[in-house]
């Protein structure tokens, strides 16, 4: 059955969405801030998976964790250079630089190795399973697995250990966390290195299953994740997961539907549709400001 | 004063400076690649000056760098050998990024700055459409090694481009090549067209396939289309899929086709997949894997394994210089060289561009590496064209194709 393949395929890249959708809701979560370079880090977790797999001959698991752990700090060094010391200047400020810092990322990279793209290298024979008629690889497995995985073990550390105690708390209320004795600045650190680490792992499946990584390969992709934290509710991490998966099954079954042009606009559709009807998202409440 | 003070201070100032320092970067001389002395116009002096408006890097750098490459051997033999009455032949390159507004400009900074004779266009049909103006207006003519859209010399309204003209067949050609041997050779009853919506040569090629596959009595049971820089085609190839096609023609550049092709197989689709020149890439075969391109075709200019001796020749003086087998592209843009050139050393009087424009649309029966061709009333050349197989990853010679 078509529809049954379709569905897989709108899931697989709904999960890598949803893996990069969580790093934005999580950051906004905390300090209400769009961080526009996300898909720049995304971006650099393929090339380090890619360096990793082709040139050091890594296995595909380690090239991952590498890949994670060097987004990770790449992510709270952003942090502390760009936007720590724009904590208590206006919205607007911090959002431009973003927008800088997603830039500087994008062409420092161009700057050291050129726009070309590159062809990460086949990590595993891929065979195909059937089930139900619909061809599923098991690279789509992998995908699936690794990116259910990494959501669980998020789930994990949110509600289970002290530092997702501190994120929850910060992102409540910064300055009551603060009487608490939370240290704030490292709490916003390690969720900065967290989000970063989801979008190196993202990166790094996107360029397994899609095999070409170029510099600029982070801007749609960071685009439509964005798109899916708004979805599901800004700052909601369960919203940020459910509105990945939909936003890849809705581009697929446009796709599927024959508008394949139109995969593209449909994401901005939903952007404009969600903003009029439902502006916290589906997870989100409208919260009013009491004074 | 107070630390804030002083790091404002100190802030302003290097501010002052960049800002500066930048203006200045703007203001200094844009040196080209490669002549930087006001050299003489048109053939006056010691060199004839041949421009190359190409994609050096970019989308599609491979065709541009491969053309570039068969380019420069060109220029060595003829110069080697004497150049052209004892003129030697200056060779300018100019990058245009696989962009079309960078295509115009470099046209314009070829005609206008660096005032050559006649210039080598772009490799892609896009961006060699446009340049056709500027080659008019400067009366510069311009040679396509690889641009194969039929709009590049001649218009929609049947009106000729005079300065434009080109090495390689044309797509309606192309794509008659492609259906006739699917139909044929590969008895291929259901078809199914995967096209790149954002380009003049994709979009013509499908349409010439999709003609002649109906006047053979085949049927078109999907057409998909993608765009230029998509990744994900799993969707529009599980609509294929699922009108069970026998055979699925795809032609794109080869960024996309390798993914496409890639994605085709893990989706479990066997059946032939066949494209044109635009897959002649050794990127293709980086994207997709040497599995995946098994049992799947393409149409192409030429093929380095084809016994004729003038192919032989190319081949081995190519593989002296630069170590490795010539593609399509390398010897596609030898030829165009030595097409200018020929037209060149049949201009009686001053070598201008009007002169050597009239040179070129009178060519005939000329013998290159990609074929012997004649220039016909619409600029076009009429040439053959090879079919070649993908057997781990090398092309395969299978058969060549006669107007």
């Amino acid at each position: 059955m078509e529809w049954i393949q379709q569905l897989v395929n709108g899931i697989s890249l709904g999960s890598i969405y949803a893996l990069i959708a969580l790093g934005y809701t999580m950051v906004y979560g905390i300090i209400k801030l769009i961080n526009f370079a996300h898909g720049d880090v995304f971006m650099l977790g393929a090339f380090i998976g890619f360096y990793a797999i082709a040139r050091w001959e890594m296995n595909v698991f380690l090239a991952l964790i590498i890949a994670m752990i060097l987004c990770a700090v790449i992510g709270v060094i952003i942090e502390r250079v760009a936007y720590k010391r724009l904590r208590n200047a206006t919205r607007i400020a911090a959002l431009i630089t973003a927008i800088g810092v997603s830039l500087l990322i994008e062409y420092t990279v161009i700057f050291f190795r050129g726009p070309s793209p590159e062809a990460y290298p086949a990590v595993f024979a891929t065979k195909n399973i059937e089930i139900f008629g619909a061809q599923i690889s098991t690279l789509a497995i992998f995908i699936l697995s690794v990116s259910i995985f990494l959501m669980i073990l998020l789930q994990f550390i949110v509600h289970k250990t002290k530092i997702g105690k501190a994120m929850r708390a910060v992102s409540h209320d910064a300055d009551a966390a603060r009487l608490m004795g939370i240290n704030v600045d490292n709490t916003i650190s390690a969720t900065f290195a967290i989000g970063s680490a989801l979008a190196g792992a993202a990166g790094v499946i996107f360029g397994i299953y899609y095999t070409r990584i170029d510099p600029l390969m982070g801007i749609m992709p960071g685009i439509k994740a964005f798109i899916a934290a708004v979805l599901g509710g800004i700052g909601i991490i369960p919203g940020a997961m459910v509105g990945g998966l939909l936003l890849g099954v809705v581009e697929t079954v446009v796709s599927a539907l024959g508008y394949s042009l139109w995969r593209d606009a449909a994401a901005f559709v939903i952007l404009i549709l969600i903003l009029i009807l439902r502006p916290a998202g589906i997870f989100g409440k409208n919260t009013r400001e009491k004074v | 004063m107070t630390n804030h003070k002083k790091t404002k201070k100190y802030g302003s100032l290097f501010m002052a400076t960049a800002l500066l320092t930048g203006v200045l970067a703007g203001c200094g001389d844009d040196t080209s690649s490669s002549s930087g002395s006001g050299g003489s116009s048109n053939a006056a002096g010691d060199t004839i000056k041949i421009g190359a408006n190409l994609e050096l890097s970019g989308a599609v750098a491979s065709y541009g760098s491969s053309i570039n490459d068969g380019a420069k051997l060109a220029i060595e033999e003829i110069n080697a050998a004497g150049g052209i009455d004892g003129k030697q032949l200056e060779y300018i390159p100019v990058d245009n990024k696989s962009e079309t507004a960078e295509a115009t400009s470099a046209a314009m900074k070829l005609a206008e700055q660096e005032k050559v004779v006649a210039m080598l266009a772009p490799a892609t049909s896009g961006n060699s459409v446009a340049t056709v103006q500027i080659a008019a207006k400067h009366k510069v003519p311009m040679v396509t090694a690889s641009g194969t859209a039929p709009n590049v010399t001649v218009n929609d309204d049947g009106s000729i481009n005079e300065y434009a003209f080109r090495t390689c067949f044309i797509d309606p050609f192309q794509g008659t090549v492609a259906a006739n041997f699917a139909t044929n050779e590969l008895q291929a009853k259901n078809v199914a067209i995967f096209a790149d919506n954002a380009s003049d040569y994709a979009k013509g090629l499908a349409a010439s396939f999709k003609e002649t596959v109906s006047s053979n009595g085949g049927t078109v049971v999907a057409e998909e289309a993608y765009v230029a820089k998509d990744v994900d085609f799993k969707s529009q190839l599980t609509n294929i899929k699922g009108k069970s096609p026998d055979f699925i023609f795809i032609p794109g550049y080869y960024e996309e086709v390798g993914i496409i092709v890639k994605q085709a197989r893990e989706l479990g689709i066997t059946v032939p997949l066949m494209g044109a020149d635009g897959w002649d890439s050794p990127e293709l075969i980086e994207l997709a894997g040497n599995d995946a391109l098994n049992n799947t075709f393409i149409t192409n200019h030429y093929s380095s394994e084809d016994p004729d001796s003038k192919i032989q020749d190319f081949v081995k003086a190519f593989n002296d210089e630069y170590s490795k087998s010539p593609n399509a592209f390398h010897a596609l843009g030898y030829d165009s060289i030595y097409f200018i050139v020929d037209a060149i050393k049949r201009v009686d009087g001053d070598i201008t561009g009007e002169a050597i424009q009239k040179q070129l649309a009178a060519t005939e029966d000329l013998s290159l590496v990609t074929g012997t061709f004649t220039v016909d009333e619409n600029h076009n050349p009429v040439k053959s064209a090879t079919v070649l197989e993908f057997v781990d990853g090398k092309q395969q010679f299978n058969s060549k194709v006669n107007p």
